[in-house]
């Protein structure tokens, strides 16, 4: 573990090594192409004018781009939290002794890993042809409460449906593989303590399973903030179709589609700070702790305060 | 003589078609600490999961305080126990491990709090002050606070002992407690198993430390083959035994 302090300087102690470094030329012509590659890239984007930065400036905060984004939020949100939970529940059925739960969990991931999101997403949204009329009640028994599918599958409760649907088959895999991979010693230790099933799973078991599911689950909520774009196609007015549809109108579609690609970029990013935090959290007692970014910073300016007053 | 804290007879476990117990009888006290020796292989281990009902047997008699395990008998027939019955009763039966199984995302504190906040649902006052008083007794006031990780292997078998004490048992059961142990760290855990017998914990202690099984244990017991060979006074098996393997194995390892 390296902490980035100055070793203090002690009477007596040997003097460091100073030596004339290899040179490395390979390394410098590398270095040498990225930097001339990057240069041209920078100035390209800067001064082609089919980019019209300032049309992107302008659209930036727009009305209907900003309640594209809230939704484009929402929808990964609310899909994630879906995926979340069904992802748990179809990895602990999966895991059961039980066959025919635990082939009902198989037989879910198979299916909708199996089928591209897209498709699924237009199947919910022309749920209706399916199933026109929706009712809650006793199974082969009498129903309570009719709905007609077009009113009670809105475009958006489609696409919640579809994308977190589809991403509780892909959270189950990483619940799974993050259960098993606990040693099953902590579940000797937590049962013989007289915990149950159920509490050792929730203490014990999931809480050290986290390490190993928030960094693939990180990833799936990053894809699929992504992936709600697809939401577009079935006329929800997330981000991208909030732009499609001001670039139908006005025919700007570079700087539009920039814009989407800014603010999609900035939640990826904030996504990422986020998922850094959770890690640093389930990694508690695994290792010394990261840092965090403030510390970090703290640590750099109290290490110039306190130099050497000798 | 009162009811033996754990009694076994003719007790039988299978993994598929592996049979790794064939027959295991024999008896505890309370208040007695009882030596388990025997080469790898021969059951031991897997007599003392059955005892928690970590495993379940397949046939014969398991009973611990004069209850069965994992069962109630209704007239002629056995009813297997509800998962929280099962859970009440091994709650009652302190289990060390050979690679202590502490629980790594926990500081020493929690580790030992968390049975009795979860289990006996304690106040956490009540917890954490008889935590710091177990910890205490096992020499480990000033690590409350770390993490597993940050222990050495002595240290954190000495808070499982700690974390099973919590729960105040009537039997505790100790598989190979010493054996993950680098040599220099052994001494300190049979310290603190020493002065859990004193204080007249039934144990019953799957271990090599011969040293141990002398001083320490009323009975010796050495398995072999998934049955009991023989058993009795640490005197006599040790330095007397009456059977061919007994003599074999301990010739191996005194």
């Amino acid at each position: 573990m390296s902490s980035g302090e100055p070793i203090p300087e002690q009477p007596g102690r040997p003097e460091d090594i100073t030596a004339v470094p290899v040179r490395r030329p390979g390394r410098w012509v590398a270095a040498a192409v990225v930097l001339v590659i990057a240069v041209a890239v920078v100035r390209s984007v800067a001064t082609n004018p089919n980019f019209q930065w300032g049309v992107v400036g302008e659209y930036l905060f727009d009305g209907r781009i900003l309640h594209g984004l809230r939704l484009t939020i929402e929808l990964t949100v609310i899909a994630m939290g879906i995926g979340i939970l069904l992802g748990v529940l179809l990895a602990i059925m999966r895991l059961s002794p039980n066959w025919l739960v635990s082939s009902a969990s198989s037989f879910y991931i198979w299916f909708f890993r199996g089928t591209p999101v897209l498709v699924q997403l237009l199947f919910w949204y022309n749920i209706a042809a399916l199933y026109p009329k929706v009712a809650l009640g006793i199974p082969f028994g009498p129903a309570f409460v009719h709905a007609d599918a077009n009113t009670l599958i809105t475009p958006f409760a489609a696409a919640i449906l579809g994308l977190g649907l589809n991403e509780g088959a892909y959270m189950a895999e990483i619940v799974r593989a993050g259960i098993i991979s606990v040693d099953p010693g902590q579940a000797d230790a937590a049962q013989s303590l007289g915990m149950t099933r159920l509490q050792t799973m929730r203490r014990i078991v999931l809480p050290q399973a986290m390490r190993v599911i928030i960094p693939p689950t990180g990833n799936e909520t990053i894809s699929m903030l992504k992936t709600s774009s697809l939401a577009s196609v079935i006329v929800v007015t997330e981000l991208l179709y909030a732009s499609q549809l001001i670039y139908s109108v006005n025919f700007r579609t570079i700087p539009l589609l920039i814009t989407a690609s800014c603010w999609y970029i900035v939640c990826t990013s904030v996504l990422y700070v986020g998922q850094y935090y959770l890690e640093r959290y389930y990694g508690r007692g695994a290792r010394e702790r990261q840092a965090t970014v403030l510390q970090r910073i703290r640590a750099g300016l109290l290490s110039f305060r306190h130099q050497p007053s000798r | 003589m009162s009811v033996p804290m754990v009694k076994a007879e003719g007790v039988h476990k299978r993994f598929g078609r592996l049979e790794v117990l064939r027959g295991v009888s024999l008896e505890v006290a309370a208040g007695e600490v009882m030596c388990l020796l025997g080469p790898s292989g021969s059951g031991k281990s897997t007599l003392l999961r059955c005892i928690n009902h970590l495993e379940k047997i397949n046939s014969g008699r398991l009973s611990v305080d004069g209850e069965l395990v994992g069962y109630r008998q209704v007239g002629e027939k056995l009813h297997e126990l509800r998962e929280r019955e099962v859970a009440s009763k091994r709650s009652q039966i302190g289990m060390l491990f050979q690679h202590f199984n502490l629980f790594p995302h926990m500081t020493a504190l929690e580790n030992v709090t968390c049975a009795p906040l979860r289990v006996k649902n304690e106040s956490r006052d009540r917890a954490e002050a008889r935590a710091r008083e177990l910890l205490g007794q096992v020499g480990l006031d000033d690590k409350v606070d770390a993490y597993p990780s940050q222990l050495s292997g002595g240290q954190q078998q000495r808070v499982a002992i700690a974390r099973a004490l919590a729960m105040e048992p009537k039997l505790m059961l100790f598989d190979e407690p010493t054996s993950a142990l680098d040599p220099e760290l052994v001494g300190d855990v049979l310290a603190a198993m020493q002065n859990l017998a004193r204080e007249g914990m039934t144990m019953i202690v799957v271990t090599h430390e011969m040293g141990f099984a002398r001083e320490v244990a009323d009975t010796v017991a050495f398995m072999d083959d998934g049955v009991v060979v023989e058993s009795g006074m640490p005197a006599d098996v040790l330095s007397n035994p009456s059977h061919e393997r007994t003599r074999a194995f301990l010739s191996k390892v005194l």
